[in-house]
């Protein structure tokens, strides 16, 4: 493999490792947060109990959330120099602007959240795990602004040889970019609340500390029914707008082959990317992709064979992982309306089934989240700035194949590593459950364990 | 070019900034196990620095993406120049981000024997690549319009190495004076030793710096040209003596702000000589990078401007805040709970 392709997999494999992280760290940083604000409300101490309990397994993620994100932040520099040279009066910015309003808020008051305990005020310290959860999702925001630029650039000229802002305003109104932000925290939301579900299912299958889990998954299911209804809204909006300012990646994700109005809706389909037809199309709503795509049943749809050959991206890639995160998108409504009604009513423990399915669906949301971002990156190909930046023009010229190989090879030891590290200290916490009596608000939970 | 000075000197804030914050973590990583006695002093000393480091290493995060926004070029070639050293040091700051927090979250000797490894070698490792990489900055990185001629070997000569030697032991004493400040009982007393005694080759390294700077480096024609900027080596040197006055009476906190004190003026000495230089060609002028020839547009530089100027006072407040929230002794079994 040459420096583009192994830089493009280091990318992809550091990316998707931070990726793991982030999505959890969104959510249940939300959920945690209101779990304490119930604590201070009610007086009640299962709040409490939670509070401390989904926090010591949401501080384990992100740890990795956080050291993961360095490399990220650093990798343009180091492997996709001609990019950061080409578009960095832009991007830079935006990256830059995290940090300060950003990384900075969430790293201070998780510092004050976790050794807090008895050195602030409870409505401080209540504060704080609202600002580090405040925080996580700005930092999204900034980070999909940037991201949302590369996928549809704007406010920007070029001269100089390289592209220079000429409107922040645009940059940060960026429509693509604010849908990006929309979908994917609403994916992390997806992603905390069936985590929650899962291990609260773990417990109640084994009927200990009911009470506990049941508020605890009762509260999830309804996040997670509020938040898979959104998220796939917030996907329909995506898609329209992928189908305005990107037509190779609508063209990709639909297999959509030949430029026509009135595009009919295929339910089953698969193409054959050779032949540039799909050899499976079957149950077809008539009229239905157009009105996806521009809300016009009669609308007029930019076709793959249209698209010169080498300005498409790997089509099979595209639309298969957008088929099957799309599917997962309905399976998670389905579940948090089932997981939802049930916990409603009494008996939740003895609903075996819905609690079996529940633990074992743990890893489907973040299929859909990982899915999701290859839908947007292998869509854009084989531009790396939409139209205006080839990915293969983007790679740093002066490494070579054996420094990426090694960097390649010690990421992936040492993320693995990390990876196994992780699992096991979550899965220890988890499966351990919530201390048999709350400590009172006054006591520093990890007293003694430094951290 | 206001703009252009102004990200500039923001850029050696941003690092001095980044090196006295994080460097009492780093140091206070390299010296637990020896000031430390029982895992109760050890985990006095990482409560020490549990809840700040986070907010530190954001430090370098927004140097990072500061060099990104305003100085673009200088962003992509010292990083892709860098590579390997890059990757180590990445390599060391994930391995010390996950000990300090992972470290207390498991029982068992060997879980945390193991990361307390990684907690000391991901504290050294930065300490000594920073220095080796800033002292090949200042000599200049052999690169001309045909790019780089360098590799990872090349940048441990003996001046990268001396200026490595010198950020190890300017984080060795700040991280020192942080634990005495810090703790109590046995740990702070082997902690106030350990600075009075490492000072010396502080002062050692610090000397040899200075005298090799001016043979090895062009930073003193900067210093010529505008002999008043001889108050930043000359600051340097006053806040070094400083923490030794301080360190032998006992007066931690004072000791504290001195090395505080010593390693930003470091930084600033190193930058001032920089001027207008970010990163110097060791072989060819013209292929300097430069404040000029390589910064983003003045429009982005004016916006950058004004989302610093907003936002860094904003940060500067709540962390302040927080330091003084934790401005109590970390709890230490042996010698109790203090406030300074
Ligand atoms: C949708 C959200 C999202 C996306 C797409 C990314 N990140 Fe991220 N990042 C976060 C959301 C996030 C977060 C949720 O805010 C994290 C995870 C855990 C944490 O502490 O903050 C974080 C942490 C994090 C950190 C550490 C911050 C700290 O020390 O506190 C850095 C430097 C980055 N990220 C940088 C990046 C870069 C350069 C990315 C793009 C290539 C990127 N992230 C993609
Ligand atoms: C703002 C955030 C992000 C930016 C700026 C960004 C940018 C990039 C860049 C520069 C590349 C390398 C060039 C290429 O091969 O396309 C890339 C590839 C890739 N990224 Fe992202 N990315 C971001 C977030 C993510 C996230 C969070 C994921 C999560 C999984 C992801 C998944 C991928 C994948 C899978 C590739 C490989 C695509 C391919 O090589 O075909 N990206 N992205
Ligand atoms: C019917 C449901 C869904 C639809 C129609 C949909 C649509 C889309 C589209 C069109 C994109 C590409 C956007 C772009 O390239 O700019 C995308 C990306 C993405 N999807 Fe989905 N999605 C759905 C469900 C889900 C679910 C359930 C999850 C996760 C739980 C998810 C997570 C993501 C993520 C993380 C991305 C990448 C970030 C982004 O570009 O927004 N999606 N989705």
């Amino acid at each position: 493999m040459d420096t583009l392709a192994l830089s493009r997999l280091q990318f992809a494999v550091t990316a998707i490792f931070h990726f793991f992280f982030v999505p959890l760290t969104l959510g249940l940083s939300l959920m945690v947060a209101w779990m304490e604000t119930r604590y201070l409300r009610t007086g009640e101490e299962v709040y409490l109990g939670m509070t401390k309990f989904w926090g010591k397994l949401f501080l384990i993620n992100f740890a990795l959330g956080v050291v993961t994100g360095i490399t990220m932040e650093f990798q343009f520099g180091m492997n996709w120099a001609q990019y950061s040279k080409y578009v960095g009066d832009i991007f830079g910015a935006p990256l830059a602007i995290e940090a300060t309003v950003a990384f900075f808020l969430e790293s201070t008051f998780i510092g004050v959240w976790v050794f807090g305990w008895d050195k602030v005020s409870p409505g401080v310290h209540a504060l704080s795990i609202w600002l580090v959860a405040i925080a996580t999702n700005l930092s999204a925001l900034w980070i999909l602004l940037a991201n949302g630029w590369m996928q549809h650039p704007v406010g920007y000229v070029i001269r100089h040889g390289r592209a220079e802002m000429s409107s922040f305003p645009a940059v940060l109104t960026n429509k693509t970019g604010w849908l990006e932000f929309l979908h994917t925290v609403l994916s992390g939301y997806v992603i905390a609340a069936f985590f929650v579900m899962s291990v609260s299912a773990w417990h109640l299958l084994k009927k200990q500390k009911t009470d506990f889990f049941r508020r605890s998954f009762r509260a999830a299911a309804t996040f997670g029914l509020i938040a898979s209804l959104l998220v796939v809204f917030a996907g329909d909006l995506s898609a329209s707008g992928v189908a305005r300012t990107q037509p190779s990646k609508f063209a990709a994700i639909e297999a959509h082959w030949q430029t026509e109005s009135h595009c009919a809706y295929n339910l089953i389909c698969y193409p054959d990317v050779k032949g540039q037809r799909n050899i499976i199309e079957a149950l077809k709503i008539p009229g239905f992709l157009s009105y996806l795509a521009f809300g016009n049943t009669g609308a007029k749809i930019t076709g793959l064979r249209d698209i010169p050959e080498d300005l498409r991206p790997p089509v099979l890639g595209a639309f298969l992982s957008f088929r099957v995160m799309v599917g997962l998108g309905f399976l998670f409504i389905i579940l948090s309306i089932v997981a939802f009604i049930r916990s409603r009513g009494a008996g939740l423990e003895s609903r075996r089934a819905l609690l079996r399915v529940m633990l074992y669906a743990l890893p489907l949301p973040y299929i859909a989240a990982q899915l999701g971002w290859i839908v947007t990156e292998v869509g854009r190909q084989p531009w790396i700035v939409y139209g205006v930046l080839k990915t293969s023009d983007a790679v740093t010229k002066t490494i070579g194949p054996v420094q990426v190989w090694t960097s390649l090879a010690g990421f992936t030891f040492l993320y693995g590593a990390l990876a196994v590290t992780d699992a096991y200290l979550l899965a220890k916490t988890a499966r351990k459950g919530p201390e048999a009596a709350p400590a009172g608000a006054s006591e520093n939970p990890w007293a003694g364990q430094e951290a | 070019m206001l703009f252009q000075v102004i990200w500039f000197v923001l850029w050696g804030v941003l690092w001095a900034v980044y090196f006295m914050l994080d460097g009492f973590d780093l140091g206070a990583g390299m010296l637990y196990p020896f000031v430390a006695g029982s895992e109760a002093e050890k985990g006095a000393v990482l409560d020490s620095i549990g809840p700040v480091w986070g907010g530190n290493e954001v430090w370098l995060i927004t140097a990072g993406g500061a060099t990104f926004a305003a100085f673009p070029t200088t962003y992509a070639l010292m990083f892709s120049y860098l590579y390997t050293a890059l990757l180590l040091l990445l390599f060391s700051l994930i391995l010390r981000g996950v000990a300090i927090e992972f470290r207390g979250k498991a029982e068992g000797a060997g879980w945390r024997k193991g990361w307390g490894l990684m907690l000391w070698l991901g504290s050294f490792l930065p300490a000594l690549l920073f220095g080796v990489a800033f002292g090949n900055i200042f000599m200049g990185l052999p690169m001309d319009a045909q790019g780089y001629h360098g590799g990872f070997m090349s940048l441990l000569n003996p001046y990268g190495l001396l200026t490595g030697v010198l950020f190890v032991m300017l984080f060795l004493v700040h991280g020192s004076l942080w634990i005495a400040l810090k703790t109590g009982g046995r740990t702070e007393g082997r902690a106030r030793r350990a600075a009075n005694g490492l000072w010396y080759a502080l002062l050692a390294a610090a000397v040899a710096f200075l005298a090799s700077t001016v043979f090895a480096t062009k930073l003193y024609v900067n210093y010529l040209k505008a002999p008043a900027l001889l108050v930043l080596p000359a600051a340097a040197v006053l806040a070094l003596l400083a923490i030794k006055f301080f360190a032998v009476k006992g007066r931690n906190l004072q000791a504290f702000f001195a090395s505080c004190a010593a390693i930003v003026m470091v930084a600033f000495t190193g930058v001032a000589g920089l001027f207008p230089n970010l990163i110097p060609s060791s072989i060819d002028p013209a292929s300097s990078l430069t404040l000029f020839n390589s910064s983003s547009s003045p429009y982005t530089l004016k916006i950058m401007t004004a989302v610093a100027a907003v936002f860094v006072p904003i940060v500067i407040l709540y962390q302040i805040w927080t330091y003084r929230v934790f401005r109590h002794k970390a709890v230490d079994a042996a010698g109790g709970k203090g406030t300074y």
